[in-house]
């Protein structure tokens, strides 16, 4: 298949960047989506065009690290990462929009990359439990309802790849961090922390300028972990309880 | 924005159904407004319940408005517009599922806004009275309600509170933890929104709609 692909360039943080157009032709349609990405580059590298800088790592939609609007969807038109997206899903003669994620929180570096540390000082905020070091206890001391034990796992299937804050009209990284307090929140290893770990992350979240959620829901219906809008509320019914115990 | 909003709808319920007394007749209609004054009378003064509900509502919306100003000015900072878009694609402007009541929820809180202070202005006594002021308020609403372009100006705001309540109550019970739903569509409380949105616009414009197409009143 031929198609036609119009991408955000931008060569660093300070550029203005826009969209430039190229031909990409005999793409086979069991590619993923990165791999008609490479050879587009390779064509680039060939006539001495600088190749498009992308975001990848293990390309089997586990890490997190891909990811880019297509279209105007966070990682296309299916529920899957932007590596496991294949294109087939799209037709022949197609013209593809690309486009980095956008959010104030997630400065362009080049391209299509963009710096998504904001998330990491999210989770470094709260996202985590402490927990003592020495052997591993016995696993059957600390009972744990198969119900919980779902849902969070759920929950940690998050892969940190910022689709959620790409999608959401407001740039905002609710899904995220509702995610990690859903998945702590519901283990009896994370209760200690629970009420400074929603304080906390949620501060960090506002301070790096992400939008305050209005339930649009956009996030969950991108999210390629599918993770459930419910961790939202269940974040606000934790927030709502620490700031009634004047946790704040 | 939740808290607010929960107010000014539990107001809307009894308001819609305060209305449905239109169509026990005008000495009926009328006795009922003025027996307003005098909720909870002598224990409050007259006219104080009314008074304690005025400044509770515009207190409500005084929150609600500054709230939303707050979250539209640090929402569009926080999305990454470049220039006047976000994105540069003209494809689904729309997202994957936003619902036409959430994508609406600013500007037709606009719409609401200018209805209501319209709708007020017109509370006041005999001060805007479309179609012929009188001292019977019963004949006020006929009046007003016999002019097409009163009815049109009270469709658009009455369909704008239906999409407004849509999405807000859903959104407002999310954000109070009361949502157990995976996705947006899959809620139950979704469909109570939307029965709530139905039948507050729906209460609501039945007294203008039998005036105007049935003829009720006159």
């Amino acid at each position: 298949m031929n198609i036609t692909v119009r991408v955000w360039r931008q060569k660093n943080a300070d550029d203005k960047g826009k969209m430039v157009t190229y031909g990409v032709e005999n793409v086979s349609e069991h590619m993923s989506f990165l791999e008609m990405l490479d050879v587009l580059n390779e064509q680039l590298t060939l006539s001495g065009d600088d190749p498009i800088a992308f975001d990848h790592d293990c390309r089997e939609g586990i890490c997190g690290a891909c990811g880019v609007v297509i279209n105007g969807q966070a990682h296309g038109p299916q529920t899957t990462t932007t590596c496991q997206l294949h294109m087939r899903s799209f037709e022949d003669g197609a013209v593809i929009d690309i486009e980095p994620w956008r959010a104030g929180a997630f400065p362009v570096v080049k391209d299509l990359v963009v710096d998504r540390s904001a998330f990491d000082r999210i989770i470094q905020a709260g996202g985590f439990i402490s927990a003592p070091t020495g052997s591993a206890p016995e696993a059957n001391n600390l009972p744990v309802p198969k119900e919980d034990a779902d849902h969070a796992f759920e929950s940690a299937t998050c892969i940190g790849c910022g689709a959620c804050v790409a999608a959401c009209p407001n740039g905002s990284g609710m899904l995220f961090t509702a995610a990690k307090i859903t998945h702590l929140g519901l283990l009896p290893q994370g209760q200690p922390e629970r009420d400074s770990r929603v304080i906390g992350m949620i501060e960090q979240h506002d301070h790096e300028g992400f939008g305050g959620c209005t339930n649009i829901g956009e996030c969950t219906a991108s999210c390629p972990k599918g993770i459930p809008l419910d961790t939202i509320s269940r974040l606000n019914r934790d927030l709502l309880g620490a700031l009634a115990k004047g946790k704040a | 924005m939740a808290v607010s909003g929960l107010i000014m709808l539990g107001y809307l319920l009894v308001h819609a159904y305060g209305n449905l007394k239109f169509f026990q007749g005008p000495e009926k209609f009328d006795s009922y407004l003025e027996g307003l004054d005098d909720i909870l009378y002598p224990y409050l003064p007259h006219e104080g319940a009314l008074w304690i509900l005025r400044v509770v509502l515009v207190g409500a919306l005084v929150v609600h408005v500054y709230a939303a100003i707050t979250l539209w000015r640090r929402n569009k900072v926080a999305a990454g517009y470049v220039g006047n878009t976000r994105y540069q694609t003209k494809q689904n402007k729309t997202g994957y599922q936003r619902s036409y009541a959430s994508f609406t929820m600013r500007w037709g809180g606009i719409i609401l806004l200018l209805f209501i202070i319209g709708h007020v202005a017109q509370m006041l006594p005999n001060w805007l009275s479309p179609g012929g002021a009188s001292d019977s308020k019963y004949e006020r609403v006929v009046n007003g309600f016999e002019l097409w372009w009163v009815v049109l100006l009270y469709t658009i705001g009455l369909v704008a509170v239906g999409f407004h309540l849509a999405h807000g109550f859903w959104s407002a019970l999310t954000t109070l933890g009361q949502n157990h739903s995976s996705t947006r569509r899959s809620s139950r409380i979704t469909a109570v929104s939307i029965g709530l949105a139905v039948l507050i616009a729906g209460g609501f414009l039945t007294v203008p709609f039998a005036i105007f197409f049935f003829g009720a009143g006159s």
